[in-house]
């Protein structure tokens, strides 16, 4: 009994906390990828006057559909983390309070996706091809420069993608078919590349990490993996000895561009500490951090980009892209047909 | 005497409300609300034929060949003296705490091209994560066989083989339905190794719930899924508890000290090659982490054991910090499974309130990220605003433990010869006299192997415990995930590096739980 009593005691004291800390702290809700260094979590600190917790809890999706669970009650202040892929079951959810920061002049309008600024942006990062340079040079053949070049007998048993049903970069490059070739042509598309052996993996970790050639250490034996625009420069930056040369490089012509967009939560407990942390979240300091904490491209104009990355990341020009609506409208549809056609 | 005995069943109905509580307030009060959310909701519901009947016969089979295979084994740890046995003991765990991406992958690139993915390398699977339950909870209960018993059978006439089918398997049956029950609910719910060596157009009804919550957000058929699974898991324990009830007549156990014989002759040359078997079976997969987290880009070398100590982008803290949360968090759900399942161990072995020894298995069976999702929507009020608490941790991680700990106590308080209890009532010991000079002791043995197992599956963080959010607290399994999720040498080495840290410590918590239980017999 007495450590039913225990219990009860920690349980109480477990929540009777949070009451008075609410105007002192922010609490940012987000995924497992998100990174912030302490140097500059400190900074924020110092000028909100706000301690800030952050809550991370699975990934891109996991999270989201965590956070719509408690949607108008919701466990803290902001949400960041939600893409363009998913943005549409946020707004939905009706996840999100309208909040529009100051610094949306200093973004391109093709970050904007919300007329009504529930979200706003904060970074972007394209899901691209990957090729292994050193493999494609020893075998004497010329890396892939378009999605069509991998329907050819050449590439063979050479691609390695992620399941879109489990994974975001596997939804992303699904969409990136989908926005090449058209409500039409693109299972055709998945069909070439089934009849050309591409190898299906449940997730990144698996695809890129050990079935991918390329990847540091990895026993892999499939030359092209769907990843991200920044993974060559990641490989360099920790390589954890000086690469001249990024061991992999991009296929420029097919990415899809994710867009990742941060939210005040309707309800949050402190809706003026959530929006000055969207504010931050825009600012020249954090914006100038997200490429080596996340590895991916701020959105705010003139943020300079560190080194690692304008030598060994691709900054693309021109990303395969579908309006949000059309992708909330169809992405499970999609699914399920990218399902028949390539598993069953 | 009988004022006695109705004031210790009172004080028994008593501590039955604690486990009850805890498993009301924690499992059934999160769980349930989320199942009445998603039937409630709305969705499709499409349930795939083959779903059930392959998360069915695959655990089956996975069952069938990890006792098979971990029989041996048991039989070797249990009957023999030999160099390094409390290594081999402590080691045969560690397979059981590793992060399944870690060992699915691991497995990747063992399997020779084109044998990767399928049904043999799920088992494969399956046996190297689960044979230490087999060894550790058969072994333990193998070892304290008395060994007159052998000796009268033999005195009557008997082989070996007819020793084995007709003494040794029948006083083992209690330990062998506890670990099968055990092996079996892991198979059934596993999820990393289907997804990963399965490929993708096989799946468990534990993967199908976790695509229908977690991707498509479809509450509804995530619910349904979870309602069979859950049918099933009842279904499954209680049998398994019928089994149980059944042979829990085998009363023939010597608790003072091992059994133990150096092998002779022939038997020398079969329990090198068990123990040999066992090397390369469960040692290759982990030598295969160790050499990764020593091959640093210029050589082998400590460079991502030093990089622990060091930030880094993929974590919020310092890496070596989730070592002492893993540790911390280990140590509370540890307690805390001991004192819910001890108790329920305790009221069981008496026959009484056998419904809650069910109702504990039952966790087991429930999608992690169902009971996750549950956390958040149960606990989002005052006076239990949980949701982002850590104490959720150890509390999820206790949900898994509680069924080991009142497994492994339970067969141990069975096979208390009731006559010793009732030879110490007659010469005048109270009940509470009984329990603590003659089960006590008995039990203290298992009670460090549940101990041992609890830690260990709090190590391993086992279940809901991924879908808990923590802020500054991430866990070494949840370190390694992150250091996994991005590119470069440095990542997936200081992955490696963490999966043998949690290793050692695994070595280490059950080196010591062996000592705490075995320690008697030193004084």
């Amino acid at each position: 009994m007495k450590r039913l009593l225990a219990l009860a005691v920690v349980v109480a004291a477990g929540c009777g906390g949070s009451g008075d800390k609410k105007a002192t702290e922010v609490v940012l809700v987000t995924h497992d990828s998100f990174a912030i260094s302490k140097r500059v979590e400190r900074a924020f600190e110092r000028e909100s006057g706000l301690r800030l917790r952050i809550l991370q809890s699975g990934d891109a999706g996991e999270a989201l559909n965590r956070a719509l669970l408690t949607a108008g009650n919701p466990e803290g202040d902001v949400f960041f983390g939600v893409d363009n892929n998913l943005l549409s079951r946020a707004l939905d959810g009706k996840l999100f309070a309208p909040y529009k920061p100051k610094a949306l002049d200093r973004l391109d309008d093709q970050f904007l996706l919300d007329d009504r600024h529930r979200v706003t942006p904060v970074d972007h990062g394209e899901v691209c091809l990957n090729f292994d340079r050193g493999w494609f040079a020893s075998h004497r053949i010329a890396p892939p420069r378009t999605l069509l070049d991998l329907t050819r007998p050449r590439f063979r048993k050479l691609l390695v993608v992620e399941n879109p049903a489990t994974s975001t970069p596997g939804v992303a490059f699904m969409l990136a078919t989908v926005a090449q070739f058209g409500e039409q042509g693109w299972r055709r598309y998945w069909e070439r590349l089934r009849k050309n052996d591409v190898l299906v993996t449940d997730g990144w970790e698996e695809a890129y990490t050990v079935r991918f050639s390329g990847a540091a250490g990895s026993k892999g034996r499939r030359p092209v993996v769907v990843s991200y625009a920044s993974s060559p420069a990641a490989e360099v930056f920790f390589a954890g000895r000086k690469l001249a040369e990024a061991p992999t490089g991009v296929v420029d012509s097919s990415c899809f561009r994710q867009v990742e967009l941060a939210g005040v939560l309707r309800g949050a407990p402190n809706e003026e500490g959530a929006r000055k942390l969207v504010d931050f979240m825009l600012s020249p300091r954090f914006q100038a951090e997200v490429p080596l904490s996340m590895f991916v491209f701020p959105v705010r104009r003139g943020v300079p980009l560190p080194e690692v990355f304008r030598k060994h990341a691709i900054v693309v020009q021109k990303p395969l892209e579908l309006p949000p609506n059309a992708i909330g409208a169809n992405r499970d549809r999609w699914i399920r047909e990218w399902t028949a056609t390539v598993l069953r | 005497m009988d004022r006695n005995g109705a004031s210790v069943r009172l004080a028994l109905g008593a501590a039955v409300a604690l486990p009850g509580a805890f498993l009301g307030l924690f499992f059934a009060y999160p769980l349930g609300s989320i199942l009445a959310r998603g039937l409630t909701g709305d969705g499709s519901v499409e349930l795939r034929p083959g779903v059930l009947w392959f998360s069915v016969w695959q655990a089956g089979a996975s069952t069938a060949l990890t006792l098979a295979l971990g029989l041996p084994l048991a039989w070797v740890v249990a009957r023999f003296d030999f160099p390094g046995r409390a290594l081999v003991r402590a080691l045969v765990v560690v397979p059981f705490v590793l992060p399944t991406v870690v060992v699915a992958t691991a497995f990747l690139t063992l399997l020779p091209e084109g044998q990767q993915r399928g049904i043999l390398p799920i088992l494969a699977a399956h046996v190297f994560f689960n044979v230490a339950i087999v060894v550790r909870i058969v072994g333990g209960y193998w070892a304290r066989i008395h060994p007159r018993l052998w000796e009268a059978a033999a005195t009557l006439g008997a082989g070996p083989a007819s020793r084995l089918r007709t003494v040794t398997l029948p006083v083992l049956a209690p330990a062998l339905a506890a670990a099968a029950a055990l092996v079996f609910l892991f198979s059934f719910t596993s999820f990393g190794v289907v997804l990963i060596l399965g490929g993708p157009t096989r799946s468990t009804l534990e993967t199908e719930i976790y695509y229908q919550a977690a991707r498509m957000f479809d509450l509804r058929a995530a619910a349904v899924l979870s309602l069979v699974q859950l049918g099933c898991v009842g279904a499954i324990v209680g049998v398994a508890g019928r089994l149980d009830r059944c042979v829990a007549g085998a009363r023939m156990v010597a608790p003072e000290s091992d059994v133990l014989v150096r092998a002779q002759g022939r038997q020398r040359v079969v329990v090198a090659g068990i123990l040999g078997a066992a090397a390369v079976g469960l040692g290759a997969p982990l030598a295969a982490l160790v050499e990764r987290s020593l091959s640093a880009p210029g050589g082998y070398g400590l460079t991502f054991y030093r990089a622990l100590g060091e930030e880094t982008p993929a974590l919020l803290v310092v890496p070596w910090r989730a070592a002492l949360n893993s540790l911390a968090f280990a140590a509370v759900a540890t307690g805390m499974a001991l004192v819910v399942g001890g108790i329920v161990a305790a009221a069981v072995a008496r026959s009484r309130a056998t419904w809650l020894d069910q109702f504990a298995m039952l966790p087991l069976g429930a999608s992690a990220v169902m009971l996750g999702y549950g956390f958040v929507i149960a606990f989002d009020d005052p006076p239990l605003d949980l949701r982002s608490s850590p104490l959720l941790v150890p509390v999820a991680q206790a949900l898994v433990a509680v069924p080991f700990v009142v497994r492994i106590l339970t067969s141990a308080l069975r096979s208390i010869d009731e006559r010793l209890r009732d030879a110490a009532a007659v010469l005048g010991a109270s009940r509470a006299r009984v329990i603590r000079e003659i089960d006590l002791p008995l039990v203290l043995r298992s009670f460090g192997l549940a101990a041992g197992f609890a830690f260990a599956i709090s190590l391993g963080d086992f279940g809901a415990t991924v879908f808990v959010a923590r802020s500054d607290w991430p866990t070494v399994p949840v370190a390694i995930f992150r250091f996994l999720g991005r590119p470069g040498a440095e990542n997936a080495g200081e992955a490696a590096a963490l999966s043998v840290v949690l290793m050692t410590m695994t070595m280490a918590a059950m080196l010591a739980a062996d000592r705490l239980g075995g320690g008697r017999r030193g004084l």
